[in-house]
């Protein structure tokens, strides 16, 4: 599969990518390295591995970061209860029994490594986990391996195809990168945003699409304390044209209305009053 | 755009592409001989052929993180596009970062630390304390703290009150680290028993909790994030603050240090580095411009939008070095440090001029930006910082 076909691929999900970030999925594969996505929160860093999985048929396992995530969590936990009752229930008759795979309770990451199909294995927002959690991570990204004591190394039968992400809350090892390849994703330029519009909802009318974008664009280069994403472009997209806005310049009570969407905190909603958004639009149109 | 010609000893792709691994690495790519290796396998899985699929390959596999990503064009230019021949001949010192995308900000003027070659040794290892420091815009203070009983800090040059004001820092900087997390983890010792890992050690003896393990609370360290004016009315202090901001990085807390005058730079690297002479050289390249005009809400704004993002978090300290003289209006510094405060825990403003006896906060800067800081602190003499210590123990 060439860097072309990966583009097509993924546009048949409804995932427009840039030359770059195919680039990345295409040599991820073809390596069997993980793939290490950042780029300001809402440019569709995780929609990307739902997408990419989408489009390889293979399942997507999720495994989200947060502060204070450990490998009982993220990794695999033995089920305790249940090795319990077994043993007052005297169902189990040798101690090996106890640590057999029926009292393992698979996390993600061992589900994602003993997985027989193909799996896409997403590890979101990877900089909210701790430092120490990305010690755990080494093994798996570079080996495909995990080791269980107990058990012994499950290797990997089918190599996950491997992305995390991260945006910058806090930096990531050397370590952890230098196993990883690496792709910055950045908001779409105007035309591509335009194709992600008419990709995700192709009812909206093409006036209402090229004003939802321009002003999305030109309210990112304003001075905004939450940049909206994509996901808020559309939400937005969206709002309008249910409210059946087909020209934003006829319709400014409903602009203003709709901005919820678009808009998360209350210094960015008055930096965008009504003038404030009448120019904008005059602009694009 | 023309395409480098190499030398004939460079026979084969896998030599060039050794040679550009190590043109990248000579720029400060953490890159090893695996890269070049893994690069040779990814050209074969692409056209390689093709310039800008192979660049982008390339990209992909050898940018480690957002900064290498942005420079990585131009470095790909400069060695397969001949662009940066010039550069090349010049065959930097390995151990010098070369700043190759960034043309030099300020030109170097009426400033000590970055007046010439002997400027090497100086930023780090000061003079012995001849007064050649004090800039000229030092005068006017001068004649106004002459009958201040204390020592001010501008006269601590020497060696000793530069050791000093490091280990003043790293006992501010002590202070506030020590931070315990409100979640238990388990540990070795600990107040709280871990039940969980008991159970599960108590199937191997039968079900008899027999062993014991406990849960402790994490230590969480406080991160502190200092940002320096270097301006023309504070050069008097600079070295000082220097000194001050390597105390606190080398304190085994997460600090990140920061200058700026009209523009900001980040100076953690440079402040961390074992070989002195190599840092005050790094740090020298990067004060050029030391001493001019102030632009505290521009800086602190770029800090905000740049590396603010990574580097504050709930756990952050602000601290500001500045006297709070600067250009911009006193509304923008208001605006940006609400936004700060906002996006770190608490934010300490370290004022020289404070500790003067008849200083009151009249500069409207430091007016408009007090509602916003949870300590205005003197920072005039060394007894005055190290007399901050209770005071950020408290933060």
């Amino acid at each position: 599969m060439s860097f072309g076909e990966v583009q097509v691929a993924l546009a048949e999900q409804g995932y427009v990518a840039g030359d770059r970030l195919a680039m990345a999925l295409h040599l991820a594969g073809a390596l069997g390295r993980p793939l290490l996505l950042e780029g300001p929160a809402g440019v569709g860093k995780t929609e990307v591995a739902k997408a990419w999985a989408a489009a390889r048929d293979a399942r997507l396992i999720r495994l989200q970061c947060y502060e204070g995530l450990d490998a009982s969590h993220a990794i695999y936990e033995w089920n305790y209860q249940r090795q319990l009752l077994a043993i007052r229930a005297a169902e189990v008759a040798e101690e090996a029994q106890l640590f057999s795979e029926r009292y393992l309770l698979k996390r993600p990451l061992l589900e994602a490594i003993s997985s027989e199909e193909p799996v896409v294995l997403l590890i979101d927002e990877i900089d909210r986990a701790d430092e120490e959690f990305e010690a755990y991570l080494l093994e798996i990204l570079s080996e495909f391996q995990i080791t269980i004591p107990e058990l012994g190394t499950i290797a990997a039968q089918v190599r996950p195809m491997v992305i995390l992400t991260a945006n910058g809350t806090r930096d990531l090892s050397d370590a952890l990168r230098r196993r990883c390849l690496y792709a910055f994703v950045d908001f779409p330029d105007r035309e591509t945003e335009l194709s992600i519009l008419t990709a995700r909802m192709p009812g909206v009318e093409p006036l209402l699409a090229r004003q939802v974008v321009g002003v999305v664009q030109a309210l990112r280069r304003e001075d905004m304390e939450k940049v909206p994403g994509i996901a808020e472009m559309l939400d937005w997209a969206a709002a309008l044209s249910g409210l059946g806005v087909n020209d934003m310049a006829q319709a400014p009570e409903a602009v203003q209305a709709s901005l919820v969407c678009l808009l998360k905190t209350a210094a960015d909603r008055d930096a965008a009053p009504r003038e404030v958004m009448d120019r904008l639009i005059g602009k694009v149109a | 755009m023309g395409v480098t010609r190499f030398p004939s000893r460079a026979a084969g792709l896998a030599d060039r592409m050794a040679g550009f691994v190590a043109h990248l690495r000579m720029n400060g790519f953490l890159l090893g001989p695996r890269d070049t290796g893994a690069a040779m396998t990814a050209l074969a899985a692409v056209r390689a052929t093709d310039p800008a699929e192979a660049r982008e390959a390339l990209q992909v596999l050898l940018a480690g993180d957002a900064e290498e990503w942005r420079r990585f064009d131009d470095l790909f230019d400069a060695y397969w596009f001949n662009a940066g021949k010039q550069r090349e001949d010049k065959a930097p010192s390995p151990h010098v970062r070369v700043q190759a995308a960034r043309q030099p900000l300020w030109q170097p003027h009426l400033d000590p630390l970055s007046g010439g070659a002997e400027s090497q040794q100086e930023a780090d290892q000061p003079d012995a304390g001849d007064g050649e420091a004090e800039g000229r815009d030092g005068r006017l203070i001068a004649t106004r703290t002459d009958n201040l009983s204390r020592r001010d800090l501008r006269e601590l040059m020497d060696e000793d009150s530069l050791r000093q004001a490091e280990a003043v820092a790293r006992n501010l900087a002590r202070a506030i680290r020590d931070r315990r997390s409100r979640r238990r983890r388990r540990a070795a010792r600990g107040s709280a028993l871990d039940m969980r890992r008991i159970l599960r050690a108590s199937l191997s003896r039968g079900g008899e909790p027999i062993d014991l393990y406990r849960r402790a609370r994490p230590p969480r360290p406080m991160r502190i994030v200092a940002i320096c004016d270097v301006s023309g009315s504070m050069t008097v202090y600079a070295r000082v603050f220097l000194a001050f901001l390597k105390g606190l990085l080398d304190s085994g807390t997460r600090a990140d240090a920061y200058l700026f005058h009209t523009r900001l730079m980040r100076v953690t690297d440079a402040l961390k580095d074992h070989d002195t002479l190599r840092a005050a050289a790094r740090l020298s390249l990067m004060a050029e411009g030391f001493g001019g005009g102030t632009d505290i809400s521009g800086s602190l704004e770029s800090f905000l939008a740049g590396y603010g993002a990574r580097a504050l978090n709930g756990r952050t300290v602000v601290v500001i070095l500045s006297d709070g003289y600067c250009t911009s209006e006193p509304q923008a510094l208001a605006e940006v440090l609400e936004r700060m405060q906002r996006k770190a825990r608490r934010i300490v403003w370290l004022n020289p001029l404070k500790g003067w006896r008849d200083y009151a906060p009249v500069a409207g800067a430091m007016q408009a930006a007090a509602p916003y800081l949870d300590a205005h602190l003197p920072a005039n003499s060394l007894p005055a910082l190290a007399a901050l210590e209770p005071e950020f123990a408290r933060l």
